[in-house]
C-alpha cells in the first residue's frame, strides 16, 4: 500500500501571491481548510488504505500544507526542491530535516536551477514526465535523470495557472494519464501524445477546478468535487473516483495532489 | 555577426527540446550551426548538443540567448584570450594571433568583443580603458600594446552562403574567358547599386591599361555619375590619364586614331613635368591646366584617391607615396565601409588592395590575363569574381549599365 507525506493547515494561509489564484484579499478560512484536510487525511488512510505521515507545520510558511513540492522521492533517495521563489525557499530546510532524520540519501540539483520536486515531476511507466519554466528550470531535469537513471521529458509550461506539472497532467496507469492540453505548447503536446499511449486530455472547465490535480492509488482516484465530465471519462477508464471539497488549497493555487508527496 | 555557442543536455531528442531551441533560434530572427551532437544510446542515457547562435546584433544575440536558456540552452563556458603586452616596437610578442580578413571576436571579460578593421596578416590588440578590439600591422606596435596570443579566446565567424544564387557565390566563378561577360557585368552593376543604397562604398583599383585601351573615358563617367568612392591606383594610371588629357595619347598613341603621335613618347614626360611644375594634380586641376580625364573628375568630385609608386616609375607626379608602409596606410585609412571592389588590370595594387579588405567586401577583379585573375579571385577573398577580359568592353558595358 502506498504511503503519502502530509502537512495539516495550521498555518495555512494566503500571505503573499507568487501565481494568478493567490489573493491576499481573499484569505483562506482556516477551520474550513483544516476539515477539508482532514477529509482528505481520512479518505486516503481508511477508505484507501494508505499510510500517511505527517509533517509538523511551522508558522509563517503557509505553503508547507502543500507537501508534493518537498521534493522527489524514489526509494531511499531523496531529491530536494530549490524553490524558485524566495517565500517558499524557507519551507526546503524543514522537508530536508524529516527526510534526514529517516535516513533517506539527499540529492539536490546543481548550480542555481530551480526544481519543486513531485509538483513538477511525475513518474509515468518508466518515464518521468517533467515541467519546467514556471517553476522549475530545465537544466535541473538531466541531474534527475541522471539520480534516477531514467529518461526525462520536458515539458514546457506556458499557462501561469497551470504553473506546476502536476496541475495539468496526472499519470492514471503505466500508459494513460490525464491532461490539460493548453497548458502546454505544440511541442509538449506533441511529446505527449508520441509517449503516453492514452492520453485524454481535460477539458478548461474541469482543468481550472483542479481536475488534473488527483491523487491516483491503483484504480481510485481522489480528486475536488464537480469535475463531472472527468469523472466520467475515469470510470469510463475504470478507475473509482471519490470527490472531496478541496476549495480552500483552490485559493493558494493547489488541490488534492498537491497536498500529498509520494514516499512510497 | 555576434554568436555565442551553447550546449544542450537531457532527454533533449524525445523531449523535443533541440528541435525547439532551433526553432526558436529562428523565430527571433538568428541563425545556427550545429557543431556537436551525441546522441545517448540507451532510452534513459542524456544527449548532448553543442550548437552556435549568431543574431545580427548583440542586443538581438541577448535576447536569444535569454529566451533559450529557458529552454536549457546555456552558453558553454569560454575562455578569454591571452593578452602580453608588447615588448618592443614594430614586433609582435611571439605566437601572436595572426587574423584572417573575416569578422573577428575576442573573448575579454566575459564578453565577445568585435575586433574592428577586420584585415589579414595582422594582430589584434586590445584597448582595456575602451574596451575594444582592433587588427593591428605589425610595424604600428608599440612596446606595451597588448596583444592577443595564440588562439585561446579568438573566434572567427565564417561567411555564409547567400539564399540567393549570385555571381559573387564562394569562388563559385571558375575564372574562364569562356563565360557571357554581359549577364556577370550586369550583376556586378546590380551588385554596386545594392551597396550603393546600403551606405556602402565602392572602391576603384585600376592599372594604366584602362587609359591605353581607351576605356578611361568609362571611369571617368562613373566617377563623375558618383558610382565609385575611393581610387587606388599606381603613378602610370594617373600619368597615362593626365597625358591623355593634356596631348590625347596614351603611351604616345592616339586614342582616336590608334596611331603613334610625333615625339609621342616625349608625351608622358611632358604631362608629368607640367603636373610637377603645377605643384600636384590638385593644383594642376584647380589652375585650369587638367581639365579632364580620371584624376580630374576624382579632384571635382572629392574623390579620395590614394596612389602607391614602385621603382620603375617615372616622375613620379607630386601625390605619388612612394613610402610603401605609408602607402598602405594611406590605403587603410579608405577601407572602411568598402563594400565592393572592382580591380582592373592590376596585379600588385589589387593584391594590396585585397589584402587591406575584410572578407565581406565583394571582390571584381578583371584583367585580360587569367593567370592573373586567378591569383586575384583565390587570394583570401571570399566572394570574388572573376571576368578575362579587356579592360574597355567591360567598362564599356558597366557603364552602359548604369546609363539604362
Amino acid at each position: 500500500m502506498p504511503s503519502f507525506l502530509m502537512c495539516p493547515p495550521d498555518f495555512y494561509q494566503i500571505e503573499y501571491e507568487i501565481n494568478p489564484w493567490m489573493n491576499r484579499r481573499r484569505p483562506a478560512e482556516t477551520a474550513a481548510a483544516m476539515r477539508q484536510w482532514q477529509a482528505l487525511h481520512d479518505l486516503l488512510t481508511t477508505k484507501l488504505g494508505a499510510t500517511v505521515e505527517t509533517l509538523n507545520p511551522v508558522k509563517g510558511l503557509p505553503d508547507l500544507v502543500f507537501t508534493a513540492n518537498a521534493g522527489l522521492v524514489a526509494g531511499e533517495k531523496f531529491i530536494r526542491s530549490n524553490f524558485r521563489f524566495p517565500e517558499r525557499q524557507r519551507e526546503a530546510p524543514v522537508f530536508e530535516a524529516w527526510f534526514e532524520k529517516r535516513f533517506y540519501r539527499i540529492f539536490t540539483v546543481p548550480g542555481d536551477a530551480c526544481f519543486e520536486g513531485e509538483g513538477d515531476a511525475l513518474q509515468l511507466g518508466k518515464t518521468l514526465f517533467a515541467g519546467y519554466r514556471m517553476r522549475s528550470d530545465i537544466q535541473s531535469h538531466r541531474q534527475v535523470g541522471e539520480i534516477l537513471g531514467c529518461e526525462v521529458l520536458s515539458l514546457e509550461l506556458v499557462d501561469p495557472r497551470f504553473y506546476h506539472l502536476d496541475t495539468c497532467f496526472c499519470p492514471l496507469t503505466d500508459r494513460a494519464a490525464l491532461y490539460f492540453p493548453p497548458a502546454f505548447d505544440d511541442y509538449g503536446r506533441k511529446v505527449i501524445a508520441e509517449s503516453v499511449p492514452e492520453a485524454i486530455p481535460v477539458g478548461r472547465e474541469d482543468a481550472l477546478r483542479f481536475a488534473c490535480n488527483a491523487i491516483v492509488v491503483g484504480n481510485e482516484a481522489v480528486l475536488h468535487a464537480g469535475c463531472e465530465a472527468t469523472n466520467l471519462e475515469l470510470r469510463r477508464h475504470g478507475i473509482k473516483v471519490h470527490e472531496l471539497d478541496l476549495s480552500e488549497f483552490h485559493r493558494a493555487g493547489g488541490s488534492a495532489k498537491c497536498l500529498v508527496l509520494r514516499l512510497s | 555577426m555576434p554568436s555565442e555557442t551553447v550546449e544542450l543536455q537531457g532527454h533533449i531528442i524525445d523531449s523535443l527540446t533541440l528541435p525547439k531551441v532551433l526553432d526558436e533560434v529562428m523565430n527571433f530572427g538568428g541563425t545556427f550551426e550545429i557543431i556537436e551532437v551525441a546522441i545517448g544510446h540507451r532510452r534513459e542515457d542524456p544527449s548532448r548538443a553543442r550548437v552556435r547562435v549568431s543574431a545580427a546584433t548583440q542586443e538581438a544575440l541577448d535576447a536569444l540567448l535569454g529566451r533559450i536558456k529557458q529552454l536549457g540552452a546555456v552558453p558553454v563556458v569560454e575562455q578569454e584570450a591571452v593578452l602580453v603586452p608588447a615588448d618592443i616596437d614594430g614586433a609582435f610578442p611571439e605566437n601572436f594571433y595572426c587574423t584572417t580578413n573575416l569578422q573577428t571576436f575576442i573573448r575579454h571579460h566575459g564578453r565577445w568583443i568585435e575586433v574592428e578593421r577586420p584585415e589579414m596578416d595582422c594582430g589584434i590588440v586590445v584597448d582595456p580603458k575602451r574596451q575594444i578590439a582592433s587588427t593591428l600591422a605589425v610595424h604600428r606596435v608599440k612596446k606595451g600594446d597588448l596583444i592577443a596570443v595564440g588562439h585561446q579566446g579568438v573566434k572567427v565567424t565564417p561567411l555564409e552562403r547567400s539564399p540567393e544564387r549570385n555571381v559573387f557565390e564562394f569562388m563559385a566563378s571558375s575564372v574562364s574567358s569562356e563565360k557571357p561577360k554581359g549577364v556577370v557585368i550586369k550583376e556586378i552593376g546590380a551588385q554596386i547599386r545594392v551597396a550603393k543604397k546600403a551606405g556602402g562604398r565602392v572602391m576603384v583599383v585600376a592599372g594604366p591599361a584602362v587609359v591605353h585601351t581607351g576605356a578611361g573615358t568609362y571611369l571617368e563617367r562613373l566617377i563623375e555619375a558618383g558610382w565609385v568612392d575611393v581610387l587606388f591606383a599606381g603613378n602610370a594610371l594617373a600619368v597615362h590619364d593626365i597625358e591623355q588629357a593634356l596631348y590625347g595619347t596614351s603611351l604616345g598613341v592616339y586614342l582616336e586614331k590608334g596611331i603613334p603621335a610625333k615625339e609621342g613618347h616625349e608625351h608622358h614626360m611632358r604631362a608629368i613635368n607640367a603636373i610637377r611644375r603645377a605643384g600636384g594634380i590638385r593644383n594642376a586641376v584647380e589652375q585650369g591646366i587638367l581639365k579632364s580625364g580620371i584624376m580630374a573628375a576624382c579632384v571635382r568630385k572629392g574623390i579620395e584617391f590614394v596612389l602607391a609608386g614602385s621603382i620603375r616609375d617615372d616622375g613620379p607626379l607630386p601625390e605619388v607615396i612612394t613610402d610603401m608602409v605609408a602607402a598602405q596606410e594611406a590605403v587603410r585609412r579608405l577601407v572602411p565601409g568598402v563594400s565592393v571592389c572592382v580591380m582592373i588590370a592590376t596585379m600588385l595594387h589589387s593584391i594590396a588592395a585585397g589584402n587591406l579588405l575584410p572578407a565581406l567586401a565583394k571582390l571584381v577583379c578583371v584583367d585580360i590575363n587569367p593567370a592573373v585573375v586567378t591569383k586575384l579571385t583565390d587570394r583570401g577573398s571570399f566572394q570574388a569574381v572573376g571576368l578575362v577580359t579587356d579592360v574597355e568592353p567591360f567598362l564599356r558595358e558597366l557603364w552602359k549599365n548604369f546609363t539604362e
